[in-house]
């Protein structure tokens, strides 16, 4: 059991319904999985998919199709499984403002999780520690504030601490130091690769910081448009990208200098209308120019069935130039 | 005449555990038609400075100093004034303001609301085509205006917050944060449309981030904070290629080069506790954690000292003798 993967996404679809009874594929087959230990980066553009995948692993939405395990045991939905399940797996949101009750303090936030979970010893040390490991110190003197008389950094700290207190396996962080100053930041990041090192905490990090991803991601997801399209190790991916999404994506980071920047033209996508072919086809540099024509794959890209990348710990892509282009290199 | 002045503006707010000075004593100049970019520490004050600007502090806070905008000052006009200068002159993009969008109401209305208030058009048919322009403007596709907020991803809701902001064609833009939520590709994207409307309209821009390669390529000068004052202030790329303060310059390293080894599972942050406002070091508030600390730091309560001609900091080892 312990070689099972902590959390794992099976075929995993969620849709929405949508404006004029159209469905909105937000996460549409994806596999995915996460080791013991692992810290692995899911990146992608802004509406492709990452918060709604990441709150169907937690069991917030019910998937469509597929399958979330854990331990390789498939979820179950009622409520006390569900409560066992979020005291060893938690969620860190995007978005701490909506996280927090304004009601409560930063000590009542942070114990919160102990008392719900009847979590048994000294509740007001295990706050106090929480605290100062993600930089509130001295602890004792945020306690009795308000999310209010917060910065947004601070509410975002006081969101972790509430997560770390639980001393979970598995940790769900959405964009969890993108409000964080760069010094802040790198304290938080180093406490997440310590916390693995040292309790062998398991880490799904969604960030749009591809910086981020290579200071402490083991792996690298890449989504566009409700599918995983390229992954493996980060220094594969960063160093030698293989999808053009992911060319492109790297190409407009301001500290990569290497790669001519590609701005992607286009209507941004719309899971409601999912593109024949290959999702990207309609936006990818690579067909436009001719280069998938010349390896004799346009009309794959047009048309062809993609299928889903398998949940594997090697460099994959789908993207039928890259395939060919691997073909010819292996033929 | 400059757009927006701060002189000597200081921000303290009431708390059960005592005062919290959290601005303490910042000049800023604007000028129209330019970009200023604040970055600093999470806490150091900066969108305390935002919400001064508009008088749209707590309460709980003491404001002291002046607040200029186009020569009048903010701090001393009665609500009427003030209330015509929030909706025609000035407009705020809050950090994190992603929940101040009605769940219950389609992001069309949201959106077209203040461009009726605001007398930009007449009719609901009118308000409808400038919503769609103004959601186009931001990178929006118009079929999302008769979406819920909650139907919208969090970077997609960030910018129907820039759309509504440029609503009533205000003077003056406050971006706190504009693009944390935003993946790199959509950043790059909302950083020109902000740019462009400095350059095409003559807007002044105040940009608030902590990310420091965002405002090195939007802004024309940079403002750096620390414990609640300006540490460091200048053009930008002097700013960020010759910093002159320790803390800008450990600023900038915290940030990783992608496929730097030395980078790889080592972030690196500030080592040192971030300094508890209502109880500041004596000295440099920044002494504690500065790498470059020698013994008159401990002592000397370092202001803003010329480095360069039009570039500031507040730092012992900026010689005193140039003068700028
Ligand atoms: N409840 C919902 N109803 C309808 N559509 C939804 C709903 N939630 C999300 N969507 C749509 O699903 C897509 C994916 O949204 P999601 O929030 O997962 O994106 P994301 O990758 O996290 O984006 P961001 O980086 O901007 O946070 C978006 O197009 C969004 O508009
Ligand atoms: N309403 C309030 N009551 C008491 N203290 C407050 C209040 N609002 C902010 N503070 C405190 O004032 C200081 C400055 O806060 P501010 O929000 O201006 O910081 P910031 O620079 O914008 O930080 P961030 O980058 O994290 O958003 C912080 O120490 C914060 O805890
Ligand atoms: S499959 Fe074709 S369209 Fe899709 S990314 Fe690859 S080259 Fe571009
Ligand atoms: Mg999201
Ligand atoms: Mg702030």
């Amino acid at each position: 059991m312990n070689s099972r993967p902590v959390l794992e996404a099976a075929g995993l679809s969620t849709s929405f319904r949508a404006r004029g009874g159209r469905v909105a594929r937000a996460v549409d087959g994806v596999d995915l999985e996460l080791g013991r230990g692992e810290i692995v980066a899911l990146v992608g553009e802004s509406g492709c998919g990452k918060t709604t995948l990441a709150r169907t692993l937690l069991g917030l939405e019910r998937p469509s199709a597929g399958q979330v395990l854990v331990g390789g045991v498939p979820l179950r939905y009622d409520g006390r499984a569900l409560k066992a399940f979020r005291r060893r797996v938690q969620l860190v949101l995007q978005d701490p403002t909506g996280s927090l009750n304004p009601r409560h303090t930063v000590y009542e936030a942070v114990a919160e999780g102990l008392r719900v979970h009847g979590v048994a010893g000294d509740e007001q040390q295990r706050v106090v520690d929480a605290l100062s490991r993600v930089g509130m110190r001295p602890a004792e003197r945020y306690f009795l504030r308000y999310p209010h008389e917060l910065s947004g950094g601070q509410r975002q700290r006081v969101v972790i601490a509430g997560a770390l207190v639980l001393e979970p396996e598995v940790l769900v962080a959405d964009e969890p130091v993108s409000s964080l100053d760069a010094s802040v930041r790198g304290e938080i990041l180093a406490l997440l690769l310590q916390l693995r090192d040292e309790l062998g905490l398991s880490v799904l990090v969604v960030t749009h910081d591809l910086g981020l991803a290579w200071n402490i991601a083991d792996r690298i997801a890449v989504m566009y448009l409700g599918r995983i399209v390229e992954s493996g190790p980060t220094e594969q991916v960063l160093a030698d990208p293989s999808h053009p999404y992911t060319r492109a994506l790297l190409s407009v980071v301001p500290e990569s200098h290497h790669l001519e920047p590609v701005v992607l033209a286009g209507e941004p996508p719309d899971p409601t209308r999912m593109p024949a072919g290959c999702r990207f086809h309609p936006r990818c540099p690579q067909l436009a120019s001719g280069e998938a024509a010349a390896a004799g794959v346009d009309g794959e890209c047009r048309a062809g069935s993609l299928p889903v990348l398998p949940a594997s710990k090697e460099h994959a892509a789908a993207c039928f130039l890259s395939a060919a282009r691997q073909g010819m290199l292996t033929d | 005449m400059t757009l927006l002045q701060l002189e000597d503006v200081s921000v303290t707010y009431r708390t059960a555990d005592g005062p919290v000075p959290a601005v303490r004593g910042v000049s800023l100049e604007l000028e129209a038609g330019s970009t200023l970019g604040i970055a600093g520490e999470s806490g150091s004050g900066k969108s305390t400075v935002a919400a001064t600007v508009l008088r749209l502090n707590p309460a709980s806070a003491t404001v002291t100093g002046r607040v200029l905008l186009d020569g009048e000052d903010v701090l001393g006009m009665n609500f009427g004034r003030l209330r015509a200068v929030r909706w025609a002159e000035a407009s705020i993009v809050f950090q994190g303001a992603l929940h101040s969008l009605n769940p219950l109401q389609k992001i069309g209305r949201q959106v077209a609301e203040p461009v009726l208030l605001h007398g930009q058009a007449d009719t609901r048919r009118g308000a409808d085509a400038m919503t769609r322009e103004l959601l186009g403007q931001v990178g929006l596709p118009p079929r999302l205006a008769s979406s819920y907020p909650h139907q919208l991803s969090g970077g997609q809701k960030q910018r129907v917050m820039i759309a509504m902001a440029l609503a009533c064609g205000p003077r003056l833009i406050i971006a706190d944060e504009p693009t944390t939520a935003l993946d790199v590709m959509v950043q790059a994207q909302v950083l020109d449309l902000l740019t462009a409307l400095v350059h095409d309209l003559g807007v002044g821009l105040v940009v608030i981030s902590h990310d420091l390669s965002v405002l090195g390529t939007t802004c024309d000068r940079l403002a750096v904070m620390y414990a609640g004052r300006v540490v460091e202030e200048g053009p930008s790329a002097d700013v960020l290629d010759r910093a002159r303060h320790p803390y800008t310059r450990a600023l900038s390293a915290a940030y990783p080069t992608i496929g730097d080894p030395a980078a790889r599972f080592a972030p690196r942050g500030l080592p040192g506790d971030p300094p508890w406002p209502g109880d500041l070091p004596a000295g440099c508030p920044f002494h504690p954690r500065c790498p470059e600390a020698v013994d008159v730091c401990r002592t000397e309560d370092v202001r803003l000292r010329p480095a360069a001609p039009g570039h500031q900091a507040a730092c012992v080892h900026v010689a005193a003798e140039v003068t700028g």
